[in-house]
């Protein structure tokens, strides 16, 4: 019988300090023993454990797209007792890594779409992973018109910044990155909150849109309501949710919202679904 | 499917026996509690029990379990690597366990063994386990087994149901794993099948009979469940709740579990351990949200899960046999009968405004 | 008894109907022998389920914490030396309270009643001074002296040392008691005595933390066990953590302790707990004259400092 609870032993390639305040760092990790890439085949959307021996495991959202083959990335917050040892860590250390966990964004159903993406702060990881996924030429046109409505509250806190500005130069893809505020005199972008932003420059809902958001409850709070307004029904409005995870195979009991586990039947819902279920996450 | 008489003389040298086989595990009196343990040399179940304290899940599922070992040590190659455990999966038989609790297994089972992840240590623990069950002539108040789907002599999670008839124990085969039982311990004195079975329908009616306490569930299912989430009874329910974990550890059927690490010089494990839908701490992220901060938040998960969100989950009964250990342990008296109750026939009000 | 209970409602009652207070947290009838339910009552319709017998064993004064409410609280001798204990503490306002007191005659141990009977009992009735324990073909009439908590029948304060109005008249304390004997019993051990003694006690403790949780005392946002950066105890069975929970605990309780018994009283595996609080109650008694919960003008000893401490550490 195969232990689900068994990592794989992966180590630190590479480590990339993200954000203006270090809070945020990419980590890029390889599998240590042959084969172990291939039974980690994942969707955009999953996310895994990130174990380290003596701490204990964290669940964070996978930031590297199924294409790009021979690592695989996290971009992690420092918080708490595991994300902080992690944030310690440097190229070369060896960890564990459990998953691919969870389902993933609705893949069988977004493609033929137009697909708007809305990502605030440091819960751009999955969505990243989906447009890079998107972007490959062997993806691209599988899906319609891409938008992506990125904030962050200052330039220096937008994850990816060189991804965002090559995105910006394509013409398959249009970017809307905006800050909180900023005194950068050479801001090219937008400045204003993503629920302004998303209202100003998302395409009307439609049966053929689907917008995915990820990003801090107060975002998403006032991005739903523009939604409504643009017209986009519930069934197409997909969310990805967070929540004290421990096992992440729905088995040890916590995350559960109604009889949903976050960990297993998520993270990700349709707001639709979400609707259904109790009011508690 | 047999009946095997086991006389009371030849009780204990095939227990005795069987140990050549079985590691036997059984209801023990320790310091005026039952609890179950695993029977050394020489050493027999006490059989004339109402029930264990605690439910014997932890057989099964050990409170605390290492899942892995680790090194820390840099000049080992295999060091920050987790390691499977060496666990002794070796042939287990649990004496005289009651059938409610029995029955809790096949519940729990549906969480530790879904189609697309199986708990490889549940599951081991589980399989290599045989169930040797004692019918149930003396139902306390607090007993409701009847109306949660089970029953004093309930045989479903059963490998054999034992059935005290004073001089001697009827033996009923239930699997292939009690007839092995059985052929261990060295028990063949056949019966007349159709007259002993006629007997235990007549003790199982009398010990049917003897259960007074029921919960009506025949409505939860049709209830929408943000309905129950948000109807108005909760806060008066869980109001004298303390939040302490005795219902959930107490409960055959009560799963979660937290895993940590643990550190000693350069080695480590990998332990789980149970965990309880009652602590704050349960689902505290790491951000200080918490999406159950409250008292009532919580007994409000715990009876909805057990009572709604499982049977819908499952399309099954409710997640919970009777055994009314968490009633008889509480306290500050909360009921679940009595929660069932106001679930059960909980109707929206309508107002007209 | 029913007395008292009669009197409760009727305090409860005028109260609520007058617009005093915002609720009454008392006790209603368990739904098995031997139990009371602590329970909210907030109009004067359900006044009628509030009870009072020797089944009220849960101190009270845990429920009033943090509220913002104006409270009616039913208050025997421990539970108001634990709202003593709170106003002292900023747990809870005087003027958010009103106190009706119930000089009280000790609440029986439902352990000890059920471990003399072979059968399960079905009824506990009482009358006066005898307690009627009923179940299928027995009827047994105990002394209630006999078989009162063990921090009941040791009790001197059983009358409440704050109150708005009483239940009943005061009742006579109880003199000449001997409330350390088996602190001294346990004091008098050698060492690997004591911790072998400690170890027994201790192993049937499943860590569910319900005599914490029963005591008003333990009110810690986050509980040192809880804690994860740093973690100060594992988390698992082993007995040094389950030691190390246990001793803290009662040090953190050390000259705020009432012996109320909660804690004992709400351990599922009837573990005795108060073996750890007693020893520093006696302490705290011996080395500085000190009761808790006595008054709300004074502070407990181990967060006051006084020139004359006869201790030399400050000096």
């Amino acid at each position: 019988m195969q232990n689900p609870y068994l990592p794989y032993p992966v180590r630190i390639d590479e480590i990339t300090t993200e954000t203006e305040d270090k809070n945020l760092k990419t980590f890029r990790l390889v599998f240590i023993n042959p084969g172990d890439e291939e039974k980690f085949s994942y969707k955009s959307g999953q996310f895994a454990e990130l174990s380290l021996a003596g701490k204990g495991e964290i669940p964070i959202g996978i930031a590297s797209s199924p294409t790009e083959k021979g690592y695989v990335t996290f971009t992690v917050n420092k918080v708490g007792l595991v994300t902080s040892c992690l944030h310690s860590m440097k190229a070369g250390d060896i960890m564990g890594l459990r998953g691919p966990l969870g389902n993933s964004y609705p893949w069988d159903i977004l493609e033929g779409k137009n697909i708007v993406i809305i990502g605030g702060g440091f819960a751009f990881t999955t969505l990243r992973s989906s447009i890079v996924y998107m972007l490959d030429p062997a993806h691209r046109s599988k899906f319609k018109d891409i938008h992506v409505i990125y904030g962050a509250r200052s330039p220096g806190m937008l994850l990816y910044r060189d991804e965002l500005s090559a995105w910006e130069a394509r013409d398959d893809i249009n970017m809307h990155i905006t800050v909180d505020g900023t005194e950068d005199p050479n801001w090219k972008y937008n400045v204003g909150f993503v629920p302004t932003i998303t209202e100003q420059k998302a395409p009307p809902g439609n049966a053929d849109t689907y917008a995915i958001i990820c990003g801090p409850p107060i975002m998403i709070k006032f991005t739903q309501p523009v939604l409504d307004k643009l017209g986009y029904c519930h069934d197409n409005i997909i969310m990805s949710l967070e929540m004290r995870m421990k096992c992440g195979i729905g088995i040890c009991g916590r995350c559960n919202i109604g009889k949903e586990f976050v960990c297993k039947d998520g993270p990700v819902f349709t707001l639709a679904r979400l609707n259904e279920m109790p009011k508690e996450y | 499917m047999k009946v095997i008489k086991i006389n009371k003389e030849n009780w204990a040298g095939g227990l005795e026996k069987s140990k050549g086989s079985y590691r036997l595990f059984g209801p023990v009196k320790n310091n005026e509690l039952h609890e179950f343990k695993q029977l050394d040399k020489e050493e027999l179940p006490d059989c004339d029990y109402f029930n264990t304290r605690l439910s014997p899940k932890s057989i099964i599922y050990p409170q605390s379990e290492t899942m892995f070992e680790f090194s820390l040590d840099e000049n080992r190659e295999d060091h920050h690597i987790l390691k499977e455990i060496d666990t002794d999966y070796s042939p287990r038989a649990i004496i005289g366990i009651r059938p409610c609790d029995a029955a809790a297994f096949l519940l729990v089972k549906r969480n530790f063994s879904t189609p697309e992840y199986k708990d490889s240590y549940w599951l081991n623990a589980y399989e290599t386990t045989t169930f040797i069950g004692l019918a149930c002539g003396n139902p306390h108040d607090t007993c409701f087994c009847t109306t949660t789907g089970c029953g004093p002599f309930n045989e479903e999670g059963l490998d054999l149901l034992l059935v005290d008839a004073g001089d001697c124990y009827f033996a009923k085969t239930i699997t292939s794993k009690g007839e092995n039982f059985l052929r261990a311990a060295g028990w063949d004195a056949g019966t007349d099948v159709e007259t002993v079975c006629e007997q235990i329908k007549t003790m199982k009616q009398e010990a049917e009979a003897k259960i007074t306490s029921f919960v009506a569930t025949d409505k939860l299912k049709d209830k929408k469940t943000t309905d129950l989430f948000d109807a108005p009874f909760w806060e008066e329910t869980a109001f004298a709740c303390i939040n302490c974990g005795a219902c959930t550890y107490a409960c055959p059927t009560c799963w979660c579990f937290d895993i940590q690490d643990e550190v000693s010089g350069y080695s480590g494990i990998r332990i789980r351990n149970w965990d309880s839908c009652m602590y704050p701490l349960f689902t505290l992220h790491g951000s200080g949200h918490n999406p159950r901060s409250t008292n009532m938040q919580r007994v409000r998960q715990r009876f909805m899960h057990k009572l709604k969100y499982y049977p819908d989950r499952y399309g099954e009964g409710i997640l919970c046999v009777g055994c009314g250990r968490c009633i008889r342990l509480c306290s500050v008296n909360i009921d679940i009968r009595r929660v069932c109750d106001l679930m059960n026939s909980y109707e929206v009000q309508v107002t007209s405004d | 008894m029913s007395e008292r209970g009669a009197k409760i409602r009727e305090i409860s009652e005028r109260l609520l109907k007058e617009g005093k207070i915002d609720m009454v947290i008392g006790f209603r009838k368990g739904t098995l022998p031997m139990m009371n339910e602590p329970c909210l009552v907030k109009s004067p319709e359900d006044v009628k389920n509030l009870v009072w017998d020797s089944n009220c064993g849960i101190n009270l004064a845990k429920y009033l914490i943090g509220r913002k409410e104006k409270i009616g609280v039913v208050a025997k001798g421990c539970d108001s030396r634990n709202i003593v204990t709170h106003l002292i503490e900023n747990k809870i306002k005087r003027d958010q309270l009103f106190i009706i007191g119930v000089p009280c005659e000790g609440m029986i141990d439902r352990r000890k009643i059920a471990s003399m009977f072979e059968k399960e009992i079905k009824e506990v009735a009482e009358e006066k001074n005898k307690i009627i324990v009923r179940g299928s073909g027995f009827e047994k009439i105990l002394e209630k002296s006999e078989v009162l908590q063990k921090n009941c029948a040791i009790c001197i304060h059983r009358n409440p040392v704050i109150y708005d109005e009483l239940a009943a008249d005061i009742v006579k304390e109880q003199k000449n008691v001997d409330r350390y004997k088996d602190v001294r019993q346990i004091e008098s051990m050698p060492p690997e005595e004591k911790r072998d003694y400690f170890n027994d006690l201790l192993s049937p403790c499943i860590r569910c933390y319900a005599c914490r949780n029963a005591c008003p005392l333990c009110y810690c946002p986050t509980c040192f066990v809880d804690e994860s950066r740093p973690q100060w105890v594992g988390k698992g069975i082993d007995l040094t953590d389950i030691k190390t929970f246990h001793f803290l605990r009662a040090y953190h309780c050390a000259g705020r302790c009432t012996d109320c018994g909660a804690c004992e009283r709400a351990c599922p595996l009837g573990i005795d707990v108060r073996a750890f609080t007693m020893k520093l109650e006696k302490d705290c008694f011996e080395l500085y004259g000190w009761e808790a919960g006595m008054s709300k003008d004074e502070r407990p000893p181990l967060d006051t400092y006084r020139p004359d401490d006869p201790n030399d550490f400050f000096k």
